[in-house]
């Protein structure tokens, strides 16, 4: 076996970057084909249909659900304001008389012979997409979708939580594995994507919530943090529905790890420049993994081409993911074809590899690698 | 597909949600058994968008490996001829997530719970179960129906004849929510009603026009009686003609097998269904993969099925961390490796967030196996306490009953168990088979005399689908290749003073015997290779109970295995000692005992 397939994430100056847009539902498409669009510029909006609320109108009036229709004072299809009586019984010289009020707002749905309950359908739920990227619109789906396409560099995290936002990007600290201090964020950061180094912490986290900051882009939190910051145990990597106020990209994972020194450069280089971001994260089947996208307005270059999966191969660069080299660097020496034993005693597929920063060789399984994807 | 009786050769894949396994199996001088396996990553997602390419390439890993043609033009050759082709092809599917229903039922420890084992031995992952005592109010239920996208729906609620009213009233929730389905964002979503029967036409006029409704039989008839076999067969044709027609390359896949495509975890509860059949035994099975974990167990010939869905020692693992917290975690892992508790929790989210890595040291492997007996553990209770009796029911109770508050009694009797089969990576692949012994006595803590075993390749899937083709096949295949006997386990039930005498015993094999002592809180291992058996006579002490009765003696035979013969002394229920010192002695010495880890210097150990 010559190269074996390992996952890598993309961190590239030249990505070729497409983005659809799609509506959950049919509804009104907002840009054509061709447009230049900016990152919160609409592009697409539809209504969902309102909640439901139901009422047991048999049971506010007491009386048989098959004498609904009877008291009925709207019919299906009917607009009703809160308050409104639907239903009431005949007064009995002016005693005994109930109504039914609808507690919410909308339109009657149904009323039902069967249970005596009337279904009021709330206002329609207004769903707004915007571009995401600063880009070009390249194709527009009927009334249900839009893709927008930019050139621009291309970072992907590792994990990450909070939604889309975007921001212009500020470099917070001097080296990749520098801790984002919570003293480093101030008021200028609102609106910001904040580059941080190798860990954030609760108290930073929170400082960036309370400037409004876009996001934040770092190497490691402590599990422990993160948890406090969601207000719950992270149990399954499958994120992006948080509202947190600012979204977060790790780079390397759990723990102090520096970030990579080609994710640093990349992005202290564009230091200032508008970034957007997304932490949703979903590592399952379809895997999704949280991203920074700096677009280059106005680039024709070619891009590099997304490879599905890197191959191994000897000279390839490759991140250490497991203990005992957690993190650390190596270029890859050799590949044998069997089995090795390895102090678990297991035996499994493994590489030959000299660290980046000590020189010494080591063998380590291939699984327990991650190749550097340019 | 030829008559069952002369196939002579079988291809099965089972397409896993990120690997499709295929594996040949030939009748070879009138017994079947497995040739070889191949692999190769499921392609249902994008770029690829086609489960067929997996599944021919998993397919020329067998050609490669066997020498045997197998696919011309693109597809399965059938039947055999010569050295090409084989006489049946089959298989099963967890991909694309599996198949996701919903159930809403009246009674939540009633119906709804009757529904969800309906679902769950169909092979279901149930999304969430909603009941008119779940706790929520109806906007929330609409809400909740409409934030999920279930592959379909399954509305219980009431017993024949009885009242029809809130069995629609849940209805109309579903038909005011207008869920939507999963897979095909303009297809209706499917629709099961199985309730009370008196209240189809009012279903069908509340329902008809905004799901895809089909009626069955009531899976409650009564409070004293469940039907599920309707319920699930239904599930199981709409897995088929919606899920999997929906799913891409399955349209293609469907016409290539020579039987129905089964949900993987219906499979495997078919299989463990049909071994606990022939063999008269009561079975439980555990599958423990990345994202959920699977208990099987036929107690007393009634099935049950239960999946944890984020138990699991890759992608949930974090979760299982969240449930059982760090210090049950710590518990099992020996001292001498014992790492910072800080580290330890970034290091358990590291393996979530790259979930493909395995154990490089020891001390990887120890915390990686105490994760895993949590989550063996933590799916284990919720099995309990699914697989019970009908609640609900009316019985004549004595005063003993009177005074008990639990509810329905679980139909998992310990004691009762003959066969424990453990399966997935961390046990099925674990270095030393004595260490996926010990980490299911740890989870389970099985109670007298018990077979333990793993499933050496996961293949109970395929085999689970071949049971209901040709049977003989299917269950040659299981005890020749599948499962890997690891022993026997005697597990004395009672406590006693640490130290104490527990329980005195006799092993004969043949011209060999050997009688032994055992102290409370100790662990034996006594050798006893696959393939051989003994007669063991216990005489446990009074507090003491193997299966006899407290203090009552008892002659069994028991099966040898790659691990041998354990006594667990340590009592049941089991508790670990509190002292620090004691506990770090204790775990020791049970490590030791079994040869669980290498101390370093000895090889590795021979075998299967």
């Amino acid at each position: 076996m010559a190269h074996a397939y390992t996952p890598g994430l993309r961190v590239t100056e030249r990505a070729l970057i497409r983005k659809r847009r799609h509506l959950p539902l049919p509804g009104d498409i907002h840009v054509q084909v061709g447009d230049s669009v900016t990152a919160d510029q609409l592009v697409a909006s539809t209504a969902l249909p309102g909640n439901v609320t139901n009422l047991n109108v048999a049971h506010e009036l007491a009386c048989a659900p098959e004498d609904i229709p009877d008291y009925l004072t709207v019919s299906v299809g009917d607009a009703v304001q809160t308050g409104d009586v639907i239903a009431e019984t005949k007064a009995f010289w002016g005693l005994f008389h109930s109504v039914a009020t609808t507690p919410v707002s909308g339109t009657v749905e149904a009323a039902s012979e069967l249970t005596g309950q009337v279904l009021i359908r709330g206002e329609p739920i207004r769903v707004e997409l915007d571009a995401y990227l600063d880009g070009t619109v390249i194709e527009v789906e009927g009334d249900e979708a839009v893709t927008v396409e930019a050139r621009g560099a291309l970072l992907q995290g590792i994990l990450g939580v909070g939604g889309e936002a975007h921001g212009q990007l500020k470099l917070l600290v001097a080296s990749p594995d520098a801790p984002l201090a919570p003293d480093l964020i101030d008021e200028q950061c609102a609106g910001c994507v904040l580059v941080g180094g190798s860990l954030v912490g609760l108290d930073a986290l929170r400082a960036a919530a309370e400037v409004s900051a876009a996001g934040i882009v770092v190497g490691g939190i402590d599990g422990g943090d993160l948890d406090e910051f969601l207000g719950k145990p992270l149990g399954v990597a499958i994120t992006g529905q948080e509202d947190l106020g600012t979204s977060l990209v790790l780079t390397e994972g759990f723990g102090e790890m520096q970030m990579a020194a080609q994710s640093f450069e990349l992005l202290a280089a564009r230091d200032g420049q508008r970034a957007s971001i997304n932490g949703a994260t979903q590592i399952r089947a379809g895997v999704i993994r949280p991203e920074v996208i700096v677009p280059e307005p106005g680039a024709t270059w070619e891009a590099e081409e997304a490879e599905a999966g890197a191959g191994l191969e000897v000279g390839s660069e490759v991140r250490l993911i497991r203990e005992p080299y957690f993190g650390r660097l190596a270029s890859v020496t050799g590949l044998p074809e069997q089995l090795q034993e390895i102090e678990t005693q297991a035996r499994v597929r493994v590489l030959l590899a000299r660290l980046a920063d000590t020189d010494e060789e080591i063998t380590v399984p291939r699984a327990n690698v991650e190749v550097i994807q340019r | 597909m030829p008559d069952e009786r002369r196939l002579r050769s079988i291809l099965a894949t089972d397409c896993g949600s990120t690997t499709t396994k295929a594996i040949l199996i030939e009748l070879v001088e009138d017994e079947y058994r497995l040739r070889v396996r191949g692999e190769a990553p499921t392609t249902v997602e994008a770029p690829y968008e086609d489960v067929t390419r997996g599944v021919l390439n998993a397919v020329s890993e067998v050609e490669e490996l066997s020498g045997r043609r197998l696919i011309r033009d693109g597809s399965i050759i059938r039947p055999q001829d010569g050295n090409e082709g084989v006489d049946a092809y089959l298989s099963t599917s967890s991909a694309g997530g599996g198949l996701q229903v919903m159930v809403v039922g009246l009674v939540r420890s009633m119906t709804a719970e009757s529904a969800e084992r309906a679902a769950l031995g169909a092979g279901a992952i149930v999304m969430d179960v909603l009941a008119l005592d779940d706790g929520r109010r109806d906007f929330e239920r609409i809400q909740r129906m409409r934030e999920l996208r279930p592959d379909m729906l399954l509305i219980s609620g009431g017993v024949d004849g009885g009242e029809t009213r809130r069995v629609v009233e849940m209805a109309e929730l579903v038909g005011a929510a207008s869920p939507r389905a999963r897979l095909g964002a303009r297809y209706e979503l499917p629709v099961i009603f199985a309730g009370n029967a008196d209240a189809r036409e009012a279903i069908e006029h509340t329902l008809a026009d905004t799901v895809a409704l089909t009626i069955v039989d009531n899976l409650r008839p009564t409070m004293e009686r469940e039907n599920l076999g309707p319920a699930r067969t239904e599930i199981h044709e709409l897995f088929l003609e919606h899920v999997m027609a929906q799913a891409p390359g399955y349209s293609e896949l469907m016409t290539w097998t020579d039987a129905d495509i089964m949900p993987t975890p219906a499979a495997v509860g078919a299989l463990i269904e049909a071994i606990a059949e022939r063999d008269g035994i009561n079975v439980m099975g555990v599958d423990i993969g990345g994202a959920t974990t699977d208990v099987f167990s036929v107690f007393g010939g009634v099935f049950n099925r239960t999946v944890s869905a984020n138990l699991g020692l890759s992608y949930s693992i974090a979760n299982v961390l969240a449930e059982t917290g760090l210090p049950n975690i710590l518990r099992w892992v020996p001292p001498r490796w014992e790492p910072d508790p800080g580290k330890l929790g970034n290091a358990i989210r590291n393996k979530m967030i790259r979930p493909t890595t395995i154990p490089q040291t020891l001390s990887d492997l120890t915390v990686e196996q105490a994760v895993a007996r949590e989550a063996l553990r933590l799916a284990f209770e919720q099995h309990k306490l699914l697989a019970t009796e009908l609640k609900g029911v009316q019985r004549q109770r004595d005063i003993a009953d009177a005074f008990a508050t639990a509810g329905a009694q679980t139909l998992v009797d310990m004691m009762a168990l003959d066969l424990l089969v453990g399966s997935g990576g961390v046990l099925s692949h674990a270095p030393r088979r004595n260490q996926a012994a010990l980490m299911m006595l740890d989870a389970f803590e099985p109670e007298g005399v018990t077979r333990l075993a793993v499933d050496s390749i996961f293949m109970m899937p395929q085999l689970g689908v071949l049971s209901g083709v040709n049977e003989q096949a299917a269950t040659q295949v299981f005890y020749r290749d599948c499962l890997i006997p690891l022993g026997t386990c005697v597990a004395p039930v009672g406590r006693a003073r640490p130290g104490s005498l527990c329980l005195r015993g006799r092993l004969a094999v043949g011209e060999r015997a050997e009688e032994f002592e055992v102290q409370t809180g100790e662990m034996r291992l006594i050798p006893l290779a696959e393939g051989e058996s003994a007669e063991m006579t216990l005489d446990p002490l009074r507090r003491f109970d193997v299966g006899a009765g407290p203090g009552r003696a008892l002659t069994a035979t028991v099966h040898g295995g790659v691990v041998g013969v354990i006594i667990d002394a340590r009592g049941r229920p089991l508790q670990l000692p509190e002292g620090e010192t004691e506990h770090a002695a204790a775990i020791r010495a049970w490590n030791d005992e079994l040869q669980v880890y290498a101390t370093g210097h000895e090889p590795a150990p021979q075998g299967r």
